[in-house]
């Protein structure tokens, strides 16, 4: 790490808290650090949150006996699962608690069943049941006749993981976090600064990092941004953040998780998240409804090389298909809609690891959050604010911190009566763009309009469902570029599918 | 003509920039757009419904058409010259005309006007057609939710939502496209995999060029036709991929489209690998094997940066399953009897929502029988009669079904009788109906079911001369002798020198056929067959097909 003196650097430009990384933890710490008097930056090198783990995973709230006592694992878990209720209905997020069973196949699966029981009574996870066959199928008609018991779990929940992240980046940046997309790190130096240019928004002059500044280089960019504190949470590229400022001490492997969806009418085979019983590599191939009331089947779990590989292969797909069709044989594999894959940031220690670097002062790791990094989010955020007081950042709570998102109104959500009267208001209300998850133009307005708003289909598509249905855009990937590129003023061509060279159109 | 009336998304848009919506958030909680005017005074408030929220507006109708593309044109045009008044047809894209607007090849018409139209052009003679003959419609509309008491809620941005009731709807909502994530093909996810039909109505449309160098991924119509249509837009289409050993659309848009232009068709072969993080840079194609299977080792990269999918339709009915309209999964449409009535009495269907069609001219001529049925029913006063089937051997004048109003009339336990009559007669007419199976080497067939009176006892000018059976082979066989069978013996039968999946073919039932078929069903009617027969519960005819050597 080099440290030299840049001079004087504009006050205004300096930030208290650089977050780097822009998925649920990412946003969720500047969501959480957004009801404190601070200058926030948060960090993304996509063009919009939520673009790599946080929406290509199994939206699982665990309960939390999976992980081992003791660990961050274990104590995030539960604790960001009792936080859940709250964060979703402030930030507008579906969630529900539908409960979860891991299903046993065997005495053998049965011995692990009673394990996981055990953990979670160590790691304080209420009411959870192990049920004999006859109690599973009764509870899951649909699952496999030979399964003979299984672990209840009815806090475990299902949430739309990348809901959580745009709602909380919506929080944040309307509590006045600048968020900067399309932005990579590519290094990272601690630099000199003149103190008095160095106040921080309090008035009071930092009592560690006098002199001291992180410079943080963006890809592409000459604008420099400084920062006195700040939290990495750059999923599998965590390590490579850690090491520009000398922290060599873990790594992170992407473990890669493939995925099948399957069209609605398949969502409602079963009631809760069917688990089967865990490995060494993970928590084997889930079935589950998703808040939206489709299937999910998967993941795969592989450890890969390329932390950009979200291909799928049909090796994977194939596992996941096996998988599914042994917790329950009767899931109809014609209704597929999609396959997808994310990667899981597996850390060297087994771990998250959280916590202030060793290397560097001021620079908080929130690293290798694999499963159950999400339902784990709303906890970590809360840890990471106490780390950064520990370590001398001064937190002073706003006057007019807005805690609550502003509802998305969503046409397939209302009653015939709210929805006349919204036409009434606004026309576009009444224009379905995307008919297949009936999201009308106002959605899709909205949508590129809220603070952290889409710029891209992908984004759009997050957002509001449009083009997520059986017929994946066909119809409406055309008249969402339309108003994509009205709102955004920018011409057709520029229009991509989720940033940089994704362009939809390559010629006129 | 009349429209309803609609705004057009971009010209609420157009109109706030030009100051003239006022107070408008078009993110949505604004106060009120001074200019929207959602109810009509024609909006009856009435309780029509039982079960329906009383304080609904409903507008009420004789016939709604759901879809203004080519099916949905021709049925209403049908159902207005034999006779029904009052017909909306709702249409939930800017204009009429459906996706034959963005069909801009020609080779439209040639059974219908014995000409060569393009798409713009054939659905332009309807439209021309339906405004002379007053025929209303709604643009901007999209169906949300239709009911077997024939409510159709609707959505669109001026009206806002609005509740029709009908006499009888005619379901024309064509089909949709497979997708990438139904044919579950691995790799990336990048930008540039369109589906054919996206690909058709950016460049056709809305002027855009999708890519440059492109493959194609299935032989379907309009994956041919857009090889051709990107090839003379400058792009280079390296080739067509055909997982069959035979090509899956019309032979003469493989001569028109592929050859012509050189460009190669690698049957057997298909996609197995998507390759780019952003935008598409390549994908691996292989060949496949007799169970449709990659052989390992055939593996090829192939640079492009557009891979347009034309692997299949899918008829939607979504609506209509909703609705509980009974689907046949041979044809992923509704089954259908021979005048395209669905299993919902009073609800018909025609075009590519019941199956898939090469030829616009034969949704054509499928709509107008829609159409005709359902203005039969419409006029015959059918929708007004409890029970079930109203049309049966006899013909239309049916009289164990009991009009509603002589119902009101007589006391409340001669009701009680007589809706049990109907039932049991309803039972009866079921029994008469003669379904039709597809056998040995037949994908599909539709009509699925035929009511013989239809044909043999003809009705106030109603009779029908023939009826057609519209079906598709399951492979390419040469020299064939296609059979109907009832009762195990053929009844008829017609040579075919080809066939193959991607070209429909048909068989007509005339009377002198159906006769003969009913006499089979009679001849078999021995107490012990009888009873054979009612296990089953169904008199059917099957279609098979078997090769024949010369």
């Amino acid at each position: 790490m080099i440290t030299n003196n840049v001079g004087i650097v504009n006050e205004m430009c300096i930030y208290d808290v650089a977050i780097i990384g822009g998925g649920v933890i990412g946003c969720n710490i500047a969501r959480y650090l957004s009801k404190y008097n601070l200058k926030i930056c948060l960090i993304e090198k996509e063009s919009d949150v939520a673009c790599r783990t946080s929406s290509a995973n199994s939206g699982i709230v665990h309960a939390g006996y999976d992980a081992v006592p003791g660990t961050l694992k274990a104590k995030f878990n539960v604790r960001g699962n009792e936080m859940m209720d709250e964060i979703s209905h402030d930030l507008d997020v579906p969630f529900k608690r539908i409960g979860s069973l891991v299903i046993a196949f065997d005495e053998k699966d049965m011995e692990i069943l009673k394990e996981l029981y055990e953990r979670g009574i160590s790691n304080g996870v209420p009411d959870m049941q192990i049920l004999d066959g006859n109690q599973v199928r009764e509870k899951e008609p649909a699952v496999n006749s030979k399964v003979i018991g299984a672990l209840y779990a009815p806090t475990a929940g299902i949430i739309c993981p990348y809901e959580l992240t745009i709602g909380a980046a919506e929080i944040a940046v309307q509590n006045g976090v600048e968020l900067m997309l399309d932005s990579e790190v590519v290094a990272i130096k601690v630099v000199h600064i003149d103190v008095k240019n160095i106040e921080n928004t309090s008035g009071s002059v930092d009592g560690i990092n006098i002199g001291k500044v992180y410079e943080i280089e963006l890809k592409g960019s000459q604008t420099k941004i400084y920062s006195r504190y700040i939290v990495n949470a750059a999923g599998v590229y965590s390590d490579k953040i850690a090491a520009m400022v000398g922290d060599t001490s873990f790594t992170v492997t992407p473990r890669k998780g493939e995925y099948l969806l399957m069209d609605k009418n398949q969502g409602k085979i079963v009631n809760s998240v069917i688990f089967q019983t865990p490995s060494q590599m993970g928590k084997g191939i889930l079935v589950s409804p998703t808040v939206d009331g489709n299937l999910l089947l998967g993941p795969t779990a592989k450890n890969i090389e390329d932390k950009e590989d979200i291909s799928t292969d049909r090796t994977g797909l194939s596992q996941v298909i096996q998988g599914a069709l042994r917790s329950v044989p009767d899931v109809d594999l014609s209704k597929v809609i999609t396959s997808f894959s994310g990667l899981r940031a597996v850390s060297s220690t087994g771990d998250f690891i959280i916590g202030e670097s060793k290397a560097a002062r001021g620079f908080i790791n929130v690293a290798g959050i694999e499963s159950p990094g999400l339902t784990a989010a709303p906890a970590i955020a809360e840890y990471v604010a106490q780390l950064l007081e520990k370590a001398g950042l001064i937190l002073v709570l706003k006057d007019n911190y807005m805690k609550v998102r502003k509802p998305f109104k969503r046409f397939r959500n209302l009653q015939e009566n709210e929805l006349r009267e919204l036409i009434k208001k606004n026309p576009l209300y009444g224009n379905i763009i995307c008919r297949c998850e009936k999201v009308s133009a106002a959605e899709i307005v909205e949508a590129i309009r809220r603070p952290a708003g889409a710029r891209t289909l992908d984004g759009v598509k997050r957002r509001t469902r449009a083009g997520m249905g059986r017929c994946q855009g066909g119809f409406c990937t055309p008249r969402i570029m339309h108003i994509l590129s009205q709102e955004l003023g920018i011409p057709m061509e520029k229009v991509t599918k989720s940033g940089g060279d994704s362009w939809m159109i390559l010629n006129r | 003509m009349e429209s309803i009336g609609f705004v057009e998304f971009w010209k609420v848009i157009d109109m706030r920039e030009a100051g003239l919506i006022k107070n408008i958030d078009l993110i949505g909680d604004a106060d009120f757009i001074e200019e929207a005017d959602p109810i009509k005074e024609d909006f009856i408030e009435e309780d029509l419904v039982k079960g329906a929220d009383f304080a609904d507006f409903i507008k009420e109708t004789d016939l709604i058409v759901i879809g203004g593309g080519p099916a949905g044109l021709a049925a209403a045009i049908e159902a207005r010259e034999r006779g029904v008044e009052d017909i909306i047809i709702i249409e939930r894209d800017q204009e009429l005309g459906g996706i034959l607007q963005q069909c801009i090849h020609t080779g439209f018409g040639l059974k219908i006007f014995k000409e060569e139209l393009t798409g713009p052009e054939y659905a332009g003679r309807f439209i021309k057609q339906l405004e002379e003959k007053n025929i209303q419609y709604m643009l901007n509309t999209m169906v949300i939710d239709i009911t077997r008491e024939k409510v159709v809620t609707a959505v669109n941005p001026s009206e806002g939502l609005l509740k029709l009731k009908a006499k009888a709807i005619i379901l024309a909502m064509g089909c949709r496209e497979r997708t990438r994530g139904a044919l579950n093909i691995p790799g990336t996810r990048p930008a540039g995999v369109y589906t054919a039909g996206t690909a058709q109505r950016l460049i056709n449309i809305e002027g855009y060029m999708p890519g440059k160098n492109v493959v194609i991924l299935g032989s379907g119509d309009i994956g041919l036709i857009m090889a051709r249509r990107l090839t003379l837009e400058g792009a280079q289409v390296k080739m067509v991929c055909e997982l069959m050993p035979y090509p899956g659309g019309l032979k003469r848009n493989i001569v028109q489209c592929l050859e012509d232009f050189n460009i190669p068709l690698k049957l057997s072969h298909t996609v197995v690998n998507i390759h780019g993080n952003k935008r598409l840079e390549g994908v691996t194609i292989a060949r496949v094997d007799e169970n449709r299977k990659p052989i390992p080792g055939t593996e090829e990269y192939v640079e492009c940066d557009t891979l347009l999918l034309s692997v299949g339709l899918i008829p939607e009915n979504e609506l209509s399953s909703e609705a509980g309209v009974e689907i046949d999964p041979l044809t992923g449409g509704p089954v259908v009897n021979d005048s395209m009535e669905t299993s919902i009495r009073g609800i018909f269907a025609c075009g590519n929502v019941v199956h898939v069609h090469d030829l616009v001219d034969n949704v054509t001529e499928e709509s107008r029988i829609a159409g005709r049925g359902a203005a039969e029913y419409i006029l015959a006063g059918l929708h007004e009669r409890k029970g079930g089937l109203a049309r049966n051997q006899e013909g239309l004048k049916y009289i164990g079904v009991t009009h509603e109003k002589e119902i009101q009339e007589k006391g409340k336990e001669i009701q009680k009788n007589e809706i049990k009559e109907n039932e049991i007669k309803e039972g009866e007419t079921q029994e008469n109906a003669v379904w039709v199976r597809p056998g040995k080497g037949i994908r599909y067939v539709v009509p699925q079911k035929i009511l013989p009176g239809h044909l043999l006892n003809p009705v106030d000018g109603y009779s029908k001369n023939e009826i057609k059976l519209l079906f598709r082979v399951n492979n390419i066989y040469s020299n064939v002798r296609i059979s109907l069978m009832a009762e195990g013996k053929t009844v008829h039968s017609v040579k075919r020198l080809k066939v193959a999946p991607g070209e429909m073919e048909s068989m007509s039932i005339t009377k002198r056929l159906m006769e003969k078929i009913m006499a089979e069903f009679e001849h078999t009617d021995t107490d012990e067959e009888r009873n054979l027969n009612k296990e089953k519960g169904k008199k059917e005819v099957i279609l098979q097909l078997e090769e024949i050597s010369i």
